[in-house]
């Protein structure tokens, strides 16, 4: 019986990650999901968040800018559409970039900006969670 | 002296054209390098969804996408991926080398074909041939192409696809092999191509969250996308590679040039000297 699971994360920028794993945390899209080797076969989307890795008594963390998610009993495949390590997360960049979509929110332009603008200031508030997150493991 | 103005002449503009195709060739060597980077990054994750896509397609799913069902090809649907400028060897050439012999195939077994060329070589190219459609077209891409400059033509294709004026969608682009050779190749894009893989069990299907209609519909759009995109991205590597590697041999081809015409300007030089000096030796023998 196998007792890891292989993990890949990819994102169009470069692939991240590829290794086994005993376990994987994701923010799907119906809320966070662990996944453990020999997980039913499952495909869903990911909001934005972060992705963990547990293997060999390590951890690695991965922020991910949503994608999509396939889980087969034996590999996890993390299709994000933008990801970064997690200890690469830009603070200031977060806060700044959280500010940028509240004033856009605020002037309100059109339907397309307001949209873009929204989904900005989510990616912004994940990374920053992140973020907070890591501090508090440290 | 009368040759040896003419031959200087010449040397000097073919040494000019030598100037050139130096400064080309090392503009592409430089670009080809970062091309090849990106086109790197971008491979893991297209070769990742393809095979996911793959392991839907071998899935057992109660609702079935049309991206997965396979149809009768009626009308083959191409988008082909040429490069903006010329000069490249023959890049261009034998990728449209390839898709009239797919043309032909097809119209063999009695199919339409409707092209979406992409780059402006591409599109003159398949503008001027008579009884081929182009469905849409994109041009301009630049050496860093975009996938915002790309959804439109695919969206195009798509729904040709989803009303079925196409029953397949194939992707002809250059494969970037090494910088020595590009490769023209032909990949099915839809309906998804089935990968065996033994380690999947025999009857299974993926738990959908959501719906697997709203969920399949966003992942198949991204998996044409990516391959599209990935597509052009190697092409930019190709069409680099294939400019440094003429241009090399255009530059070659110039010293050489330039070597023999050297030889012959030479020649000339030492056989009026010698006119002349017999001149000079034969008037003091007769005074």
């Amino acid at each position: 019986m196998a007792h890891t699971i292989h993990v890949d994360i990819v994102s169009p920028e470069g692939q991240l990650f590829s290794g086994e794993a005993s376990m994987v945390f994701v923010p799907a899209r119906e809320g966070e999901l662990g996944i453990a080797p020999r997980h039913a076969p499952l495909l869903t989307t990911l909001k934005a968040g972060e992705v963990r890795v547990q293997s060999g008594g390590e951890e690695h963390d991965f922020f991910v800018g949503g994608g999509t998610i396939e889980i087969q009993p034996y590999a996890v495949t993390v299709l994000a559409d933008t990801a970064v390590r997690a200890h690469d997360l830009d603070e200031a960049a977060a806060i700044e970039a959280k500010k940028r979509a509240e004033d856009a929110i605020r002037e309100r332009t059109d339907k397309l900006e307001l949209a873009e603008a929204q989904s900005e200031l989510v990616r912004a508030a994940a990374q920053l969670r992140a973020i907070e997150r890591l501090r508090k493991k440290r | 002296m009368a040759g040896a103005k003419e031959i200087r002449g010449k040397i000097s503009s073919i040494k000019n054209t030598q100037k050139i195709t130096k400064a080309m060739e090392m503009v592409a060597a430089s670009k080809m390098r970062r091309a090849q980077d990106r086109m790197r990054a971008a491979r893991p994750y297209t070769q990742k969804i393809r095979q996911v896509m793959s392991h839907l397609r071998i899935a057992n799913p109660e609702y079935k996408h049309p991206f997965l069902i396979e149809r009768p090809a009626r009308a083959i649907g191409v988008i082909l991926i040429g490069t903006d400028r010329g000069l490249c060897g023959s890049l261009n050439i034998n990728l449209f080398k390839a898709a009239l012999a797919l043309v032909k195939d097809a119209q063999a077994k009695g199919q339409t074909v409707k092209f979406c060329p992409i780059g402006t070589k591409a599109v003159q190219f398949f503008r001027r041939l008579s009884g081929i459609e182009l469905v849409a077209t994109a041009s301009h891409l630049g050496d860093r192409p975009r996938t915002a400059d790309l959804i439109g033509p695919v969206k195009v294709m798509l729904d040709a696809y989803r009303e079925g004026k196409i029953d397949r969608l194939v992707l002809l682009h250059n494969v970037f092999v090494n910088t020595m050779s590009q490769k023209s190749t032909l990949s099915q894009l839809l309906p998804v191509e089935a990968a065996p893989d033994p380690q999947l069990q025999k009857h299974w299907d993926f738990i959908y969250e959501p719906n697997p209609a709203e969920l399949l519909d966003g992942i198949l759009m991204r998996y044409v996308e990516s391959q599209v995109y990935q597509g052009a991205v190697e092409n930019v590597a190709c069409e680099m590679a294939a400019r440094m590697v003429a241009m090399k041999s255009a530059s070659d081809n110039a010293g050489k040039l330039i070597g023999d015409l050297q030889l012959i300007y030479n020649k000339a030089r030492q056989a009026a000297i010698t006119k002349e000096l017999s001149e000079i030796v034969g008037g003091a023998a007769a005074v």
